[in-house]
């Protein structure tokens, strides 16, 4: 254990504790982060309850095909997070870096893709604002204003999620350079594993994001 | 690794997270296209659950977490319920004051 003395700060007794509090104070984190969406999704629930044929006229307006990469993007994004999370563990050092690049990559595959969707919202008049008017002619009863709301919410949680990965992007940049440097060994890889914590966090909001959005008015037809 | 402090978790198993994590997406996109009424809401949330339940248990380890992190991971979901339970009870029975069943308690209806 002669490399913890290098790691290991005085105040813990052991390895063990000092990882355990570093995890638990990032699920607090976490834990902040799940009530911070969750009043997104909040006001998403109510506001669908209380215009369902808005939201699915906004919702026929997105791109199901841009939605479902996203989202094996990011699960791939995922797998390679855990990757470079296991070569940590396992004390692979050139692996780790790999595996954080691929992550990065993944990541910005996904960022890049949605700067195309909000692009062809912005095309199509779709954003909330003094431009505003979709095409939604198929819906003759729907208030446009309604429509906006959806698109309001949609900017604001595929928004914030995104500024996330952004956030996520710029923190892994700062592993891998670490990483390369071989700064994290099998006894000390805390960094890594939180991150991949809060990269894990941002996979599963897009997973509840991607059927709320995108999908559950399909079936309607479009 | 008998003094290592932690549970390194079998390559093996991401694999199987992953691929079952791509089939669950093929599923939800698959059936979001057939016309289940009502129910396409309540199965799109299924699979969504199903899919972060198997992304916090393995990617995020906390199957193999200290009692203190489930504890931790639990009581943020049981606050996430209780503001959705609450609202939700409001919201769905409000207009039963007024003989309806619209969402009347909504900020601009």
């Amino acid at each position: 254990m002669a490399s913890h003395s290098v790691t290991l700060r005085h105040h813990f007794e052991n390895a063990e504790q000092q990882k355990d509090a570093s995890t638990i104070g990032m699920w607090m984190f976490l834990v902040t982060e799940i009530m911070f969406f969750g009043g997104l999704f909040m006001a998403y629930i109510a506001y669908r309850g209380a215009y369902p044929e808005a939201f699915a006229a906004g919702s026929e307006k997105l791109n199901i095909v841009y939605g479902t990469i996203n989202t094996l993007v990011l699960i791939c994004s995922s797998l390679t997070m855990a990757m470079a999370v296991h070569s940590a563990a396992v004390g692979k050092k050139k692996m780790i870096v790999l595996f954080l690049i691929l992550t990065l990559i993944l990541g910005g595959v996904f960022l890049g893709i949605k700067a195309v969707e909000y692009h062809d919202k912005y095309v199509g008049h779709e954003i909330p604002g003094v431009n505003f008017h979709p095409e939604i002619d198929g819906h003759p009863n729907v208030a446009v204003q309604n429509v906006s709301l959806y698109f309001a919410l949609y900017f604001g949680m595929t928004g914030l999620h995104a500024m996330h990965m952004i956030v996520g992007v710029g923190m892994i940049s700062f592993l891998i350079f670490k990483a390369s440097r071989g700064a994290y060994t099998a006894e000390w890889h805390t960094p890594v594993e939180l991150f991949g914590l809060y990269w894990h966090f941002v996979d599963i909001v897009w997973i509840f994001l991607f059927p709320l959005l995108y999908l559950i008015d399909l079936h309607q037809g479009r | 690794m008998s003094n290592h402090p932690d549970h390194i978790v079998p390559v093996r198993v991401y694999i199987f997270v992953f691929l079952a994590l791509m089939v669950f997406t093929v599923l939800t996109v698959y059936a979001a296209t057939i016309d289940l009424g009502r129910y396409n809401i309540v199965l799109a949330l299924v699979i969504a659950c199903i899919k972060a339940s198997l992304v916090i248990m393995f990617f995020m380890h906390v199957y193999y977490s200290s009692k203190l992190t489930k504890a931790i991971v639990i009581a943020g979901l049981c606050t996430l319920m209780i503001l959705f339970f609450f609202t939700l009870t409001d919201l769905a029975t409000r207009g039963a004051l007024q003989g309806t069943t619209d969402w009347v308690g909504v900020p601009g209806r």
